[in-house]
């Protein structure tokens, strides 16, 4: 465990770990996940920051990824454009909070963006309908699906406007003690 | 009435940064809609100024921003060069320091893999285990650093006669070991004290208080009596506080105001476990969020059937036949234990082999009985999975109290108070032998059980075609049975952590590959954080509490051996801090203060009734605000609802009013 690596300065290693939940030998062996989906768009060399993006296509073929239903809203959310193309930055990011470290509530506002298909900002019924499809994989009736939606919404909904906005989103998950991920 | 509308007191979101939103309220930002950005991030940099670094550094990872934004607002201002250094020197070998302990972690890979498969459930097993071993390390610090590692280098002058090593002491603990610093009758019952320089020849000279030597070594000189009680002691009470304080924790995380107002919304938006990665067990969770979902919308929709009185009836003959059967076997089994130590105590000393017939016994009924829980409870057919797994948990936790309450007053109660009618000339040291036989049993059955149990299914010997699913409640406890066994032995077998330990680590690459190889996920929901806080609860209440209650008995009121031990010529263990505090008073009679202050507080039981009652005072306050915390919230409850009505009546009104106006 030298100080011999030239991929970050010291300065850029400590920002690292001050604004995410990764020690910095983890932060090296992200850069090199980062770097093995795309080695000849990342370069090794990451000292004057240059600007380049890894696009969602490589990104979710990750293991860590690849079965998740979700993996497609997870990238998209974590990234700057909207599309899912992550700057190593936004990467960093990305696992920082889907990390075990990651405090709950930091993990609930990235969950509300995930489930957010539309990005509105409110988990409205097509968003849920979604969601459930995903999760269950077309194993539920359209009919079901509808109704759970309905009923989930007339649950959770506390402002009464038929979706749910973060507050409604926020208030349920801290009556569910295993929203672990 | 007059409606307003009100100006929006927050910009809108979608103003904000992709990832900025949507939450930043609670770091402290009221803003105005006047406000400029670049002013937005002013402030919340001068916030940020005002915490101190590691309330800084915890806020701003905290924080739903991206990394280049973050690491604009964290950069220090440059108040002077001298400070900016400093601070950046100190933040540096912070980060190298954790940096050491994240590469000692143990176990992550292997971790990652089994909850990849199985989820979080199965991985709260691996993950309760680690802690154990984390436990036992710490005990086996402290005891090996104060107790073993001086008497070792000053070892004491050994009776003649000593058996020599053959394989059959791995298994009793007896033999050759029984004359080894793994024992209590081993460690010496004066002051160590360092050999004169002159006497090259002689090492190691040991004193007893009363005689005199030549030469003496003024300074290095280690009371072992003393230390022994206060290790022990020490090493419980830290314990103690690590235990309360992560069940404290737990609780705190898994206590919420249940009661499923919102369960299908939970179900959807909060079941999904996201560690897992293989396909097939995707595909699995998949499928058990439907059935769970279809279940529930059976439920929601139709009315819950009622039973008549004679299907009541029939159910609860059922359960009582269960519980019968249950505790029936146990007490069964509890009572023929008690006849059969009895009859070894009479047969102790006949062969070394025979001493394992109590452990394997006791190991059996361990294995064995819990099966018979499990037909119990098939037939009992209940309805809800997490009540079968509070039932299972209940009737083997009887159990393993029951058998170990019996040792324990067999060994506290017979062997202790009349060692010489079996013969034995130090029971602290065959008690310890004992529970070194108990751990390794269970060890070695715990092993059998699992070759047997789950690699079985390979050979197709039952003919079941799906594959067993691992039983996370069983092997907890089985755990917690281990540990307390550990916790017990540790006054009698100072390096008994040390087993622990070692069977604790193959235990785990054990249940690991067995894991892996022969089980499948789990069909059935399981509440981790519920379930983890259940086994931190039980770990913490009948098995730590129980143990510490029999050190504490064995310390304060039964005789120790008279011939072997750092206690012997004592009344009671005890008795070695109350004659330390009578030599230091002796000595400097300016401390006669403590040792009044340490006859009248500690020695008096009274003291310590008064202080378990104001405890208890203080627990139940504490609870008594919790519960008026709950009220209060399920109020606030209704009154979001009622307000949310009054405002759904108040707009459909004025729907009315205005279309009235219209059509007039």
């Amino acid at each position: 465990m030298g100080n011999k690596q030239t991929i970050f300065t010291d300065e850029q290693l400590d920002a690292y770990q001050d604004c995410t939940f990764f020690t910095r030998k983890e932060i090296l062996r992200l850069h090199g996940r980062y770097h093995e989906l795309a080695p000849h768009l990342v370069p090794m060399d990451y000292t004057n920051e240059p600007d380049c993006k890894v696009p969602l296509a490589l990104i979710v073929n990750m293991p860590e990824l690849k079965e998740n239903p979700f993996r497609n809203r997870i990238v998209e959310s974590f990234s700057e454009d909207g599309m899912g193309n992550l700057s190593f930055n936004e990467f960093v990011d990305m696992f920082s909070v889907l990390s075990e470290m990651a405090p709950r509530e930091l993990k609930a506002i990235y969950a509300f963006k995930i489930y957010d298909f539309n990005v509105d900002n409110y988990l409205c019924k097509e968003d849920l309908e979604k969601t459930l499809n995903r999760l269950t994989k077309e194993e539920l009736t359209p009919e079901e699906v509808q109704l759970v939606c309905e009923k989930a919404i007339e649950e959770a909904d506390l402002d009464g406007d038929s979706k749910l906005s973060f507050a409604d989103f926020e208030n349920m998950i801290t009556r569910a003690p295993d929203f672990l991920r | 009435m007059q409606l307003r509308r009100r100006r929006q007191s927050r910009p809108a979101i979608r103003d904000f940064s992709r990832s900025a939103r949507p939450s930043i309220r609670g770091y402290g930002m009221e803003v105005d809609s006047t406000d400029a950005e670049v002013s937005k991030r002013d402030r919340l940099v001068n916030n940020l100024q005002n915490l101190s670094v590691s309330d800084r550094v915890r806020m701003l990872r905290g924080m739903p921003l991206s990394v280049a934004e973050k690491s604009e607002l964290s950069q220090i201002p440059c108040c002077s060069q001298l400070k900016y250094y400093i601070i950046i020197g100190a933040r540096h070998s912070w980060y190298s320091w954790l940096n050491f302990l994240h590469s000692l972690q143990l176990w992550q890979v292997a971790l990652k893999t089994v909850s990849g498969r199985f989820g979080t459930g199965v991985l709260s097993y691996f993950l309760f285990l680690k802690t154990l071993l984390f436990f036992n390390f710490f005990l086996f610090l402290v005891t090996g650093a104060f107790m073993v590692l001086p008497q070792a280098v000053h070892p004491p002058v050994l009776p003649a006669g000593r058996s020599s090593f053959s394989g059959l002491e791995l298994l009793t603990g007896a033999g050759y070991f029984s004359d080894t610093v793994m024992y209590y009758g081993y460690y010496s019952n004066y002051t160590l004290r360092k050999s004169c320089r002159d006497d090259g020849g002689v090492q190691n000279v040991s004193l007893s208080n009363g005689t005199r030597l030549d030469c003496v070594s003024k300074h290095l000189s280690y009371n072992m009596p003393l230390a022994y009680f206060f290790t022990i002691g020490v090493a419980f009470f830290i314990t103690c506080i690590i235990l309360v304080y992560s069940m404290s924790k737990s609780f705190g995380q898994s206590f919420r105001i249940d009661k499923s107002h919102s369960i299908l919304a939970m179900k959807v938006l909060c079941s999904w476990d996201f560690k897992v990665i293989k396909k097939t067990s995707v595909k699995l969770m998949s499928e058990n969020i439907s059935t769970q979902l279809k279940e529930l919308l059976a439920e929601v929709n139709q009315k819950h059937v009622k039973n008549t009185a004679c299907q009541k009836l029939w159910r609860l003959m059922v359960h009582g036949l269960a519980w019968t059967i249950c505790i029936g076997s146990t007490t069964a089994c509890v009572l023929k234990l008690q006849q059969s130590s009895r009859i070894a105590d009479n047969n102790l000393l006949l062969t070394e082999a025979s001493l394992l017939a109590l452990p394997v016994v006791v190991s059996l009924i361990n294995l064995l009985l819990p099966g018979l829980f499990n037909l119990a409870a098939w037939m009992e057919d209940y309805e809800s999975p997490s009540v079968r797994t509070y039932v299972a948990i209940c009737r083997n936790l009887m159990l393993k109290v029951s058998v170990l309450g019996l040792l324990c007053y067999h060994w506290l109660g017979r062997v202790a108070a009349d060692p010489e009618d079996i013969g034995l000339k130090c029971w602290e040291s065959f008690v310890g032998q004992e529970l070194y036989r108990f751990l390794l049993m269970d060890f070695i059955f715990t092993l059998l059980d699992t070759l047997f149990g789950e690699f079985l299914w390979r050979l197709k010997v039952l003919k079941r075609r799906r594959k067993p699913v691992f039983d996370i409640a069983r092997n907890v406890l089985e755990l917690i049975y281990g540990q307390t066994l550990a916790w017990l032995g540790v006054l009698f077998t100072p390096l008994l952590p040390a087993v622990q330990i070692i069977k604790l680590f193959l235990l785990f690459y054990i249940k690991k590959s067995s894991v892996m190889m022969n089980c499948q996920a789990p069909r059935k929901p399981y509440r981790v954080s519920q379930m983890t806080t259940v086994f931190i609860t039980l770990l913490c209440f009948p098995s730590f509490l129980g143990a510490s209650v029999c050190v504490t008995i064995t310390m304060w009121s039964i005789t120790p051996s008279s011939s072997c031990g750092p206690f012997r010529e004592l009344k009671t263990m005890f008795q070695a801090g109350k004659r330390w505090v009578e030599e230091l008073e002796k000595d400097n009679p300016n401390l006669s203060v403590l040792a009044r202050a340490h006859s009248y507080l500690v020695e008096n039981p009274f003291f310590l009734f008064v202080g378990a009652g104001i405890f208890l005072i203080v627990i139940y306050f504490h609870s008594q605000v919790v519960d008026g915390q709950r009220k209060i919230i399920s109020l606030l409850q209704e009154q979001i609802e009622n307000v949310r009505h009054h405002l759904n009546t108040v707009y459909t009104a004025l729907c009315n009013y205005e279309d009235n106006y219209k059509t007039n």
